[in-house]
């Protein structure tokens, strides 16, 4: 009974928080791994509409973005729609050389896998579309996606 | 005669980790990449001639620069359009004004009547894209309704939740996505 006794007395012992660190780490290497880091930064505006039957976009590596929209400093290139690739405002010409970039990017056994996914915003004309469309349809880029957003609730109808 | 190297002090070693995981979790934008997924058809070929089509066959959708729907030869709406479509590719009264149906033998359903249907969309240079992508995501709705139909009548489960790559491609080939898109014309005039 004294040995018990004994035990149970004295003061709250200090938690051991050595392994705090290697907790941390996990924590952190998860999220390097995850991160993904824009390596373009947006030069147009680009809210997507929003969808319900929306899918996935699978093998991120195997997609090429376009984007479209109003340009995001209005002041400097006015409210006119433009096509932003990589890194700088281009037209509907350089397309073409743009698809074909990426395709030499990547392994040969993947550029039939290539999808093109276009992010366009909701106040764009169809006009830029189009051409932007035909465009890839005469180079082969025949694997589109109309970025979207997921509409949360399903429309009442 | 190895010397005793004083030990490091680890103890700001959890500081400077949570550090790196605050910039990590900042910086992190979870975003998945969503949208619809569409094929472009291969440029028209100017030696062979267009398909013939049917009238019956052809469920019209004109989008115009001031984003109104007309849908098969009458105004239509947004909310109608879903149901509209699906009536057009599902013909389940067998009306003559409506698209034909070929018996056609597919693994896993057996005898099963696929529409010829053909759902065509065109829209002005001036239509904005957001009204563009609520047809478009109205059409996909429809196929997708049609094939969870017949995916729990057949398999019990809904076609997004069919996991059997053979029983996906049977759905796949019994109501497939035919939704065509018109060469581009100047319609509306600019803007």
């Amino acid at each position: 009974m004294a040995r018990f006794k004994k035990e149970k007395s004295g003061e709250l012992p200090a938690l051991n928080t050595s392994s705090m660190p290697d907790i941390i780490f996990m924590l952190l290497f998860f999220f390097m791994v995850t991160t993904t880091m824009r390596e373009v930064t947006l030069k147009v505006r680009t809210r997507v509409p929003q969808a319900t039957e929306v899918q996935k976009l699978e093998k991120k590596a195997l997609v090429s973005f376009i984007y479209i929209g109003p340009p995001a400093q209005t002041q400097l290139y006015g409210t006119e729609s433009r096509i932003q690739l990589n890194d700088s405002f281009r037209t509907v010409n350089d397309i073409a050389e743009f698809i074909y970039l990426e395709r030499e990017a990547r392994d040969e056994a993947d550029r039939q896998l290539l999808t093109t996914s276009l992010k366009v915003d909701k106040e764009v004309k169809m006009g830029i579309v189009t051409d932007v469309k035909q465009e890839l349809r005469k180079v082969g880029a025949f694997k589109i996606n109309y970025s979207t957003a997921k509409k949360s609730a399903k429309k009442v109808e | 005669m190895a010397r005793k190297i004083p030990e490091i002090n680890a103890g700001s070693m959890a500081d400077i980790a949570f550090l790196l995981l605050i910039f990590f979790l900042v910086t992190t934008t979870m975003d998945v990449d969503s949208g619809i997924v569409r094929r472009l058809p291969p440029p028209p070929d100017p030696t062979v001639p267009p398909p013939d089509i049917k009238e019956r066959n052809i469920f019209n959708v004109l989008v115009n620069k001031s984003d109104r729907l007309f849908a098969d030869g009458k105004w239509g709406d947004i909310s109608t359009l879903r149901a509209d479509a699906k009536e057009f590719l599902l013909n389940p009264q067998n009306r003559e004004d409506l698209p034909e149906k070929k018996m056609e033998t597919i693994k896993y359903l057996g005898e099963y009547p696929v529409s010829k249907g053909v759902i065509s969309l065109k829209n002005d240079r001036g239509t904005s894209y957001d009204m563009y992508i609520q047809v478009q995501n109205e059409l996909a709705a429809a196929v997708n309704e049609l094939r969870d139909d017949l995916s729990k009548q057949k398999f019990g489960v809904k076609f997004s939740e069919l996991t059997n790559k053979d029983y996906i491609e049977a759905i796949q080939k019994a109501i497939p996505v035919s939704i065509s898109e018109a060469e581009p014309e100047d319609i509306g005039g600019k803007k």
